[in-house]
């Protein structure tokens, strides 16, 4: 029914008869006959917009939105501010392609550059790529980045992120490099045993701060031990925990990486997201993917455009630093609105407050007797035991649209954001109490 | 113009969230950030201006004809982008259980069905992001095929030479080598360099088609019964997919894997670059190896499954861009079963309308027919008039189109590859072709004058040497 064809049939017709063919099943004389479908394939008749639309809210309908949700584990719902979904809603930033012609890209291409400065900012690093995929992604190109000839294999942190770990261990696998995890002990890496694990086969070390159990890492004594043996050093960080923690580069990280979607990107099932990457100087040209830089034109202009492009799969091919040719550049440009409207004083209050709200209601679960598993510093999520039955307690919540923390091996990641109100958090210690009292403690 | 950080104001801010409700906590010092957080300091109404500013050096599908070969930048339906904001899917949370995510279920299953019936596959996973990371993923299924089998020694992959630049390095980060293999006269596959290269050591043979001179691999059957004689698979590049969309599957031309670009043909936007989706699909013998969870029903409801022991693993968080596959969704109800054919007749059919017309002056390589986009090829005028490929591109974008693809494929000199799509109108391809044969002409009339184009636009020619040279990549 619906589609987006210009031409009408009769226009079709003149073109077909000024390329000398009669109809249009001609244009596919190149195609084995027995091998053409004939409008035979198993899928509905189109439908009129309206229609598509009904639908399609039909089936949105079929999710369940939760007005509270306490539940983080590498997705986070923070607050968007309006501007952030005006500016990437515009029409031509929705669909201009790759900035390839410099000269009619300068919007795209400036708004990468203004990205790049802020993650370079953010990180304390030296050059940020123009983005990658996702947080998993970045982590696993960053890996790649560090293999080298003698150097061919990864330590990670097993209290890194479950997907991050995955991911690269598939990349690791294909690439047919070697991956180790590193032990955790009170919820975060055990650095005696990365000493021990580090040798001068060792091409890289990753460890996220905060890590998956919210935890802060001794980011700076495992820099140390790194270099130590020569190995280069990938620092996991969540961009709002980012504003007000020492920098990757404080803490001596060659490579920082993460998943920017808590800069202004929704939820959305999980994607899409943003992979931010950064790095010292040194590893620079070794960065995947797109890098914008700084130039001048013909006529003496400031002007930007796709650089040290000889590090990619277009030019290189075979030798090239990773195959990516994309990077997620409305989202980077989400990220850039959403740092630009808050601010250095609206991002570090953003990371205040889910600080704080975390620790205010790791206090109330302690108070309800759901003790906390570790000992150590944590950002905005942190894990306790659960004394009831953590099924019966999620569906209590969950009948009471609240989205609980995350039910983790013996217990439950909670996470706060500047989202979750003192009410709501008390409302939710009231309604474990129901569970509690209930009699169904185990 | 200005960056936002010269735009910025000490002092100045926006009002976003209220004060805390709780009693402020901050990390101990030990953990806190020494260096300054040197973000810009602005008001609302100078970030709305700043992209405003931006939006206007910047060139979309919305301000004109785009005909970027192999992009295939089609329209963007506005009417994906309604659903792909309603609120029951952008407020999900990836990790809700299964039973508050239904809908979010239903359309990957949907998508995954739909999507396996137009490429005649068995099995999709849309966790790849983009293009290049489908191929990556398809790659690895071939490599875990193999590993299964014990045939540890296959590790080389097939690529013509005309391929996308992404083949051959998503071949290294899997792990394998690369045999490239010089395309025949007529630009095809030749089968007698096939078949040398084909042996007991193949992965597999990555391949486009149509090509990416936009001609149809006429021995596609033969193409890949030698690689499968040879215990080789064959991977479907499906960057240009939109050709024979709904008209033919590389299912049934002996495609073992394919990846889709749902950001090319499924209509969903480039957005400067990102986010795509570059779901991959497979036929059931390499199902079990695709990356996890898998979506299975169960009675009345979908679920997920994470415990597939064979699966390559992960290749990005969660399941992909989800956003994405619901907006090619969405196109896929609007065009249906006929609409998707007629897409696919209607590329092909403006892209051998454009070509006759351009013929009449430039140097067309295509003999015959063409899928949905052709290549013109500026070698005669380079080395007769210094009129080159890049001249005649800069001197479009004075003209309001946005030039076609440049320098490629690598084995056409001075190329010019040009995809109009189907949802250009005749007016606009009559009016596109009068540009073009113009700018040709005054190329040869005064040569000298076409190396300053373009002239209008908000720069002019940039450095490229210097940026490279003397890299700024900051602010």
């Amino acid at each position: 029914m619906g589609n987006y064809i210009s031409s009408t049939k009769s226009q079709s017709r003149e073109m077909l008869e000024e390329i000398g063919l009669s109809s249009m099943n001609e244009l596919y004389g190149q195609v084995p006959g027995h091998l053409l479908l004939h409008n035979n394939l198993d899928i509905p008749e189109g439908r009129a917009e309206m229609e598509v639309y009904d639908m399609l809210k039909k089936t949105a309908d079929k999710n369940h939105i939760f007005p509270v949700i306490f539940r983080g584990a590498g997705a986070y719902r923070h607050y968007i501010p309006a501007i952030v979904d005006t500016v990437v809603s515009k029409e031509t930033f929705l669909t201009a392609y790759t900035p390839y012609q410099a000269e009619i890209s300068q919007g795209i291409l400036q708004s990468i550059f203004e990205y790049q400065t802020m993650i370079c900012e953010l990180t304390g690093m030296s050059a940020s790529n123009a983005s990658v995929y996702d947080g998993a992604t970045a982590a696993a190109e960053a890996v790649a980045m560090c293999r080298e000839r003698k150097r061919t294999k990864a330590l990670i942190s097993a209290a890194a992120h479950p997907d991050v770990i995955e991911t690269i261990r598939t990349y690791c696998w294909s690439a047919g490099t070697g991956m180790e995890l590193i032990p955790v002990k009170d919820g975060k890496t055990d650095l005696s045993a990365l000493k021990n694990m580090l040798d001068e086969t060792t091409a890289c070390v990753y460890i996220g701060s905060p890590n998956y159990f919210g935890m802060l890492e001794e980011v700076e004594e495992a820099g140390a031990l790194i270099h130590e043996k020569g190995a280069k050093y990938i620092m996991g960080v969540n961009p709002i925990a980012a504003s007000i923690l020492k920098t990757p580069r404080e803490c001596g990280a060659d490579i920082a990486v993460g998943e920017g979607q808590p800069l202004g990107m929704h939820l959305g099932f999980g994607g899409p997201y943003l992979g931010f990457m950064a790095a010292t100087k040194a590893m620079t040209r070794k960065l995947p993917g797109r890098i914008v830089g700084e130039t001048f034109d013909s006529r003496g202009n400031r002007a930007y455009v796709l650089t040290l492009q000889a590090r990619e799969q277009h030019i290189r091919r075979e030798k090239a630093s990773s195959n990516i040719c994309s990077n997620q550049a409305l989202c980077a440009m989400t990220a850039a609105v959403y740092m630009a409207v808050m601010g250095p004083e609206g991002m570090q209050e953003a990371a205040y407050q889910c600080m704080s709200k975390a620790h205010y209601l790791a206090d109330e679960l302690e108070k309800a007797g759901f003790s906390l598993k570790y000992t150590g510093e944590f950002f905005h999520e942190f894990v306790t035991e659960s004394p009831v039955d953590v099924k019966m307690l999620m569906e209590h919540l969950e009948q009471n649209g609240i989205l609980g923390g995350l039910p983790v091996e013996n217990g439950i990641l909670w996470c706060t954001t500047e989202m979750n109100r003192k009410e709501d958090m008390d409302r939710l210690i009231h309604l474990i109490r129901e569970v509690a009292n209930n009699g169904t403690t185990i | 113009m200005e960056l936002l950080f010269e735009k910025s104001v000490t002092g100045r801010k926006s009002h976003i969230l209220p004060e805390c409700d709780v009693a402020l906590v901050k990390p101990s010092v030990q953990f806190q950030r020494v260096q300054e957080l040197n973000l810009p300091e602005l008001s609302e109404n100078d970030v709305s201006r700043h992209y405003s500013a931006l939006e206007r050096r910047t060139y979309g599908v919305n301000n004109g004809f785009y005909p970027l070969g192999s992009c295939t930048m089609k329209y963007n339906p506005r009417i994906n982008e309604v659903t792909a904001s309603m609120p029951g899917f952008t407020e999900i949370h990836p990790l809700q259980p299964d039973h508050t995510v239904q809908g979010c279920l239903e359309v990957l299953s949907s998508a995954e069905k739909y999507l396996c019936e137009i490429t005649g596959m068995d099995a999709m996973t849309f966790q790849p992001a983009a293009g290049a990371h489908g191929e990556l993923t398809g790659i690895m299924l071939f490599k875990k095929y193999h590993e299964a089998n014990g045939d540890t020694r296959r590790t080389k992959i097939i690529v013509p030479d005309s391929a996308h630049g992404t083949n051959p390095a998503t071949a290294v980060m899997a792990g394998m080598t690369v045999v490239n293999i010089k395309s025949g006269e007529d630009g095809c596959v030749d089968l007698a360099k096939l078949r040398a290269a084909a042996g007991d050591d193949t992965a597999g043979l990555m391949l486009t088609n149509p090509n990416t001179l936009g001609i149809f691999e006429k021995d596609i059957l033969e193409i890949t019964k030698i690689v499968h004689e040879a215990g080789g698979l064959v991977y479907y590049d499906g960057a240009n997919l939109n050709a024979i969309m709904g008209v033919v599957r590389p299912g049934d031309m002996g495609f073992d894997c394919v990846h889709l670009n749902l950001h090319k043909t499924f209509s969903t936007p480039h957005g400067g670059g990102g986010p795509g989706s570059g779901a991959v699909g497979c036929k059931s013998f390499l199902a079990k190896y695709l990356p996890k969870p898998h979506i299975v029903t169960e009675g009345a409801t979908l679920k997920q499954v994470y415990d597939c022991p064979d699966s390559i693993g992960k290749v990005k968080s969660f399941y992909g861009n989800f956003l994405v596959v619901l907006r090619a969704l969405t196109y896929i109800h609007t065009l249906g079963r006929e609409g998707i054919a007629e897409g696919a007749a209607h590329a092909v059919l403006n892209a051998n309308y454009l070509m006759k017309k351009l013929s009449t002056c430039y140097h067309v390589v295509n003999k015959g027919i063409c899928m949905h986009e052709f290549v013109l090829t500026m070698e005669k005028e380079a080395k007769e008039s210094h009129v080159t490929a890049m001249d005649i591109a800069k001197a479009l974008l004075d003209k309001g189109i946005h030039p076609p693809t440049v320098y490629f494929p690598l084995i056409i000199p001075e190329a010019l590859m040009i995809e109009p799509t189907e949802t250009e109108g005749k007016e606009m391809l009559d009016q596109a072709a009068e540009i073009f044969i113009s700018i040709y002409q005054e190329a040869m009339k005064d040569p000298e004058r076409i190396h300053q184009k373009p002239e209008t636009t908000v720069i002019g020619r940039p450095d490229e040497v210097n940026a490279a040279r003397n890299p700024i990549l900051r602010g």
